[in-house]
C-alpha cells in the first residue's frame, strides 16, 4: 500500500512543479523598458552584420537607429509583441526576426529538435528494457564462462588502464 | 618562389596518390594472400615512405607561402590580397590562414604532420597503421587536389604588380587569431586520424580492442585542440567584436561545436566498449560523424550555404566537398555493411538506473544538442528550399532550445559517475545522492537570498531562471565529483597514512582516467558557471563630454580626454577614461578605435579589467559626426573569469587524463 501512495504524492509533486514552471513561461514582460531590451533581442539589425538589433554596436550603422525608433515608437503605441514583430516582418522580411515563427513551416523549426529527442530517449528507454528482459530469460544458456574469461584477458591486455 | 611551391603541391599530390594506390594494393594483397613480384610488405612501407617524403613536400610549399609573406611577394595573388608591408611579422605569418587557399594549405600541412608521427609509430602495430596511413593519404589526396586545381595558394597576379598589398583584415590582427586558427585545424584535421584508425581497424576485422585505446588517445589529444580552439576564438569575439558577448551562434561557431560534441559523446562511450565490449558500432559511427562533421563544417564556411560573420572565408570550393562527403559516406556505409558482423555487442544493458546507462544518456543528449545546433544552422536553407522563405535562426532559438538541454547534460555530468556499474539499488542512490541534493537545494536557498530570483516585475525571467538551475545543479555536480574524491582519498590515507592532499594526489595518479575525467567536469561546472553570469550582464551607452561620467554597477567612469598614436599599420584614437569605485579612483582604461591604412577598414579595440566577480569591458565606439564627442558603451559582464578559468581546468584534467596511470606494482615499490 505505501509504495502507490508514495508515487503518487510524487506524481501530483511534479505535475504541480511542472504546472508552476508552465504559469510562470506563459506570462511575459511588461515594462517598456524591457520589453525593449525583450524585443530588441528577437530581432535582427538588417545593416548585414548579422547581429541582434539590441547588441548591435557600429557606429553610424545605417539601420539599427531607425529600427530602435521604430521599436520604440510601437511599443509607446501600445502594439502587442505579435503585432510588432509581424510588422517589422512585413517590412523588412521574414529574416529581421532572429528567431523562426512558431506558425506554418517555421513551427517544425522548434518542434524537431524536441521530437527528435523524445523519440530517441523512448527508442533508448524501450532498448534497454528489451535487453534486460532478453537477458534475464536467456542468460544461463548464453554465458560461457571460459570464453568470458578469455575476453576478459584480452581486454585486460589490450585494452585500458581503468576508465570511470 | 611561387613556381617552387606550386611543383611542391603537385610532388606532395603525386607522392599522397602513390601511398593510396600502392599502400591500397598492398592490404588487398595481404589480406586476400595473392602473391605479387613485390611482397606486399615492402610495398606497403614504399607507400608508408611516400607518405612521409609527402610531408616533407606540403611542408616545402607551406614555407614557399610564409617566405613569400615575408619577403613582400606581391606578383602572387595570395600575397596581395591578405598582407601589406607595414603589417607586423605576427600577423605576417598568421596570413597563412587568413585566406581560403592559405587555411587549406594549413590543412594539408597538418594532416601530413599528424600523417607524419603515425608513420613514424607505424611498429605499434604495423598492420593497423598501415591501414590508417592508407586513409589518410586518400583525405590528404582530395585536399591536395583542391590546391593544386581549384584553391591554388600560388596563383599569380594578372598584368601590372601593384607595389604594396590590401592588408590583412582587421579583424585578424589581434593575438589571439595567431593561436586560434591552428589550434582549431589541428583540432578539425586531428579527428582525421581516429576517422582513419576506426574505418581501418573495421576493414580489417582488427581483433580485440587495441585499436580502440589508440584511436581514444588521438582523440583525446585532438579533443584538447578543438577544446581550445573554440575557447581562443570565444576569446578573441569577446575582445575584439565589441558586442560584450563570447558566443553569437554563429554558422561557423556551431560548425566547430558540432563535432566537438560528437567527439565528447565518443570520449564517454568508448569507456563502455573498452569496459564491456559494448556500443561498438555506436562508437564508429560517432567517429564517422565526426570526421564528417568537421567536413560539413568545413563546407558551411567555405561555400557560402549560409550567411555568417566569417564571410571572408567564403569561395566555390563547396562543389568539392560535397563530393568528398559523399564518397566518405558511400565508403562508411559500404565497409560497415560488409563488416558490421565484427561489430556485435559482448553485452547488453542490463538496468536503467546504472553507469552504462548513464552514459547512453550522455551519448543521446549530445547527440541531441548536436542535432540541435546542426538543425538550426541548415533550417534557413530548407526553408529557403521548401516553402521558398529564407529565415533567420540566431541566439533566441538556441537559448531556448539548446540550453534546457546543456543543463539536462550538466545534470548528467553530475549523476553518472555516482552510479555504479550494471545495476544500482535504491539504497545506493539514497547514499550517494543525500550530500549533491541537499547542495543543489541550498544553492537555490543562497542564491535567491542574494538577489538571483527567476522572476522580475512579477513574470518569469528565462535568463535568471536558467541562471538559477546552472548554479544549482553546478554546485550539486561540484559537491558529487569532490564526494568522490574524497572518498577515494579516505581510503587510501587509511591504509598509507598520508595525508588527504597527498592520498587525493596519489588516487588520481592511481586512475588518471578517471580522475582525470572529473577534474574535466569541474572544469566544465567552472565553465557553466561563467556562461550563467550572462544572464545579469549590464550595460550602459552614452556620448561623453569631457568630464562626463557614466556608472554602471560599482563603478563611475569619467571621460578624462582621448589622445591619438599611428604607426606604418593603423591609426588609432583612445579614449582616456578614469574609473572610480566608491569615490576614489582605481585605474585608468583606455579603449581604441583604429583605422587600418591598407584596408582603410575602422577596428574597435576593448579595453577589459577583468575581477573574478566580472569583468568591466569599455567599448569606444567612434565620435559623433554631429558633436565630434566619443560614444562610450559599457558592459558590466559577471563571472566571464570563470569561463577562461574553467577551461584551464578542463585542458589540466584531460592532460592528466592522458598521463598513464601509476601501475600496482611501482604503487607497492613506491609505498
Amino acid at each position: 500500500m505505501a509504495t502507490p501512495l508514495r508515487l503518487t504524492f510524487w506524481t501530483r509533486a511534479v505535475q504541480a512543479g511542472a504546472l508552476a514552471i508552465a504559469v510562470c513561461f506563459s506570462l511575459g514582460a511588461t515594462d517598456a523598458g524591457s520589453r525593449f531590451n525583450d524585443l530588441g533581442h528577437r530581432l535582427m539589425c538588417t545593416c548585414g552584420c548579422a547581429q541582434l538589433l539590441g547588441e548591435c554596436n557600429h557606429v553610424g550603422c545605417p539601420e539599427s537607429g531607425r529600427e530602435r525608433n521604430e521599436l520604440s515608437a510601437a511599443i509607446a503605441a501600445g502594439k502587442t509583441d505579435r503585432e510588432i514583430l509581424a510588422a517589422f516582418s512585413a517590412k523588412y522580411g521574414a529574416t529581421v526576426l532572429a528567431a523562426p515563427t512558431t506558425q506554418g513551416f517555421d513551427l517544425l523549426a522548434w518542434i524537431a529538435p524536441f521530437a527528435v529527442f523524445a523519440a530517441a530517449l523512448l527508442g533508448t528507454v524501450l532498448l534497454v528494457r528489451r535487453w534486460s528482459v532478453s537477458k534475464k530469460q536467456a542468460a544461463p544458456q548464453l554465458s560461457d564462462p571460459a570464453t568470458d574469461a578469455l575476453k576478459q584477458k584480452i581486454r585486460r591486455e589490450t585494452g585500458s588502464d581503468g576508465g570511470f | 618562389m611561387a613556381a617552387f611551391g606550386s611543383f611542391a603541391l603537385l610532388i606532395a599530390l603525386a607522392l599522397a596518390a602513390y601511398n593510396l594506390l600502392a599502400g591500397a594494393l598492398a592490404l588487398r594483397l595481404i589480406a586476400t594472400g595473392q602473391s605479387a613480384r613485390i611482397s606486399p610488405e615492402r610495398l606497403a612501407d614504399t607507400a608508408r615512405r611516400a607518405g612521409i617524403a609527402g610531408f616533407a613536400a606540403v611542408t616545402a610549399a607551406a614555407f614557399a607561402l610564409i617566405w613569400s609573406v615575408f619577403t613582400n611577394d606581391f606578383s602572387i595573388a595570395y600575397i596581395l590580397e591578405h598582407s601589406n608591408r607595414a603589417l607586423p611579422g605576427a600577423y605576417k605569418f598568421s596570413a597563412l590562414w587568413s585566406g581560403q587557399e592559405g587555411s587549406l594549405l594549413l590543412w594539408a600541412w597538418l594532416l601530413g604532420a599528424y600523417g607524419f608521427v603515425l608513420r613514424l609509430t607505424h611498429k605499434t602495430d604495423v598492420k593497423l597503421y598501415a591501414y590508417a596511413g592508407t586513409i589518410l593519404a586518400a583525405i590528404q589526396v582530395f585536399f591536395l587536389l583542391i590546391l593544386c586545381f581549384s584553391a591554388p595558394p600560388f596563383a599569380l597576379v594578372q598584368g601590372a604588380i601593384p607595389d604594396d598589398g590590401n592588408g590583412l583584415n582587421p579583424l585578424l590582427q589581434y593575438p589571439e587569431m595567431v593561436i586560434h586558427p591552428p589550434m582549431l585545424y589541428l583540432g578539425y584535421v586531428g579527428f582525421s586520424v581516429p576517422f582513419a584508425f576506426a574505418l581501418g581497424a573495421l576493414m580489417m576485422r582488427y581483433p580485440g580492442e587495441k585499436w580502440i585505446k589508440v584511436t581514444r588517445i588521438w582523440t583525446m589529444v585532438t579533443w584538447l585542440f578543438l577544446t581550445c580552439g573554440i575557447f581562443l576564438g570565444m576569446h578573441w569575439a569577446y575582445a575584439v567584436l565589441g558586442w560584450g558577448g563570447y558566443w553569437g551562434w554563429d554558422p561557423v561557431e556551431n560548425a566547430s561545436f558540432m563535432p566537438w560534441l560528437t567527439g565528447t559523446a565518443f570520449l564517454h562511450s568508448v569507456m563502455m566498449q573498452e569496459k564491456k565490449g559494448m556500443m561498438k558500432s555506436w562508437n564508429v559511427w560517432l567517429i564517422f560523424s565526426t570526421f564528417l562533421l568537421t567536413l560539413l563544417g568545413t563546407l558551411l564556411t567555405r561555400a557560402g550555404l549560409v550567411s555568417s560573420v566569417h564571410a571572408f572565408a567564403q569561395s566555390s570550393i563547396g562543389t568539392w566537398f560535397v563530393v568528398f562527403m559523399g564518397i566518405v559516406l558511400a565508403v562508411c556505409i559500404f565497409t560497415y555493411i560488409l563488416q558490421r558482423s565484427h561489430l556485435q555487442s559482448e553485452h547488453n544493458l542490463e538496468s536503467l538506473v546504472s553507469r552504462e546507462s548513464s552514459f547512453l544518456f550522455n551519448n543521446l543528449v549530445l547527440l541531441t544538442a548536436c542535432f540541435v545546433i546542426l538543425w538550426g544552422t541548415l533550417f534557413p536553407i530548407l526553408s529557403e528550399y521548401v516553402v521558398g522563405n529564407k529565415v533567420t535562426v540566431g541566439a533566441p532559438f538556441y537559448n531556448r532550445v539548446a540550453v534546457p538541454i546543456g543543463l539536462f547534460l550538466l545534470f548528467l555530468t553530475g549523476v553518472g559517475p555516482l552510479l555504479p556499474w550494471r545495476a544500482t539499488s535504491f539504497k545506493s542512490i539514497q547514499r550517494n545522492f543525500v550530500l549533491p541534493v541537499v547542495v543543489l537545494w541550498a544553492t537555490v536557498i543562497v542564491c535567491l537570498a542574494a538577489g538571483v530570483r527567476p522572476w522580475k516585475d512579477g513574470a518569469i525571467d528565462t535568463g535568471n531562471f536558467y541562471a538559477l538551475v546552472a548554479f544549482a545543479v553546478g554546485a550539486a555536480v561540484l559537491a558529487a565529483i569532490l564526494s568522490e574524491f574524497l572518498r577515494g582519498a579516505g581510503v587510501i590515507a587509511k591504509q598509507t597514512k598520508r595525508n588527504l592532499l597527498a592520498s587525493t594526489w596519489l588516487l588520481t595518479r592511481r586512475n588518471t582516467r578517471r580522475y582525470g575525467g572529473y577534474i574535466v567536469h569541474i572544469g566544465v561546472v567552472v565553465i557553466v558557471i561563467g556562461l550563467a553570469g550572462s544572464a545579469f550582464n549590464r550595460s550602459v551607452e552614452s556620448e561623453m563630454a569631457l568630464h562626463d561620467k557614466i556608472a554602471i554597477g560599482p563603478y563611475t567612469l569619467e571621460n578624462v580626454g582621448a589622445t591619438q598614436d599611428s604607426n606604418l599599420n593603423y591609426n588609432t584614437e583612445y579614449a582616456q577614461l578614469d574609473v572610480y569605485k566608491n569615490g576614489k579612483k582605481q585605474f585608468q582604461m583606455t579603449p581604441e578605435k583604429r583605422v587600418y591604412l591598407a584596408s582603410q577598414q575602422p577596428q574597435t579595440m576593448v579595453a577589459i579589467h577583468s575581477v573574478p566577480s566580472w569583468d568591466l569591458y569599455v567599448v569606444y565606439e567612434g565620435t559623433n559626426p554631429d558633436t565630434q564627442q566619443p560614444i562610450i558603451k559599457a558592459f558590466l559582464n559577471p563571472l566571464v573569469g570563470w569561463i577562461w578559468a574553467g577551461l584551464v581546468v578542463l585542458v589540466f584534467g584531460t592532460l592528466v587524463a592522458l598521463v598513464p596511470s601509476v601501475k600496482p606494482a611501482a604503487q607497492k615499490g613506491g609505498q
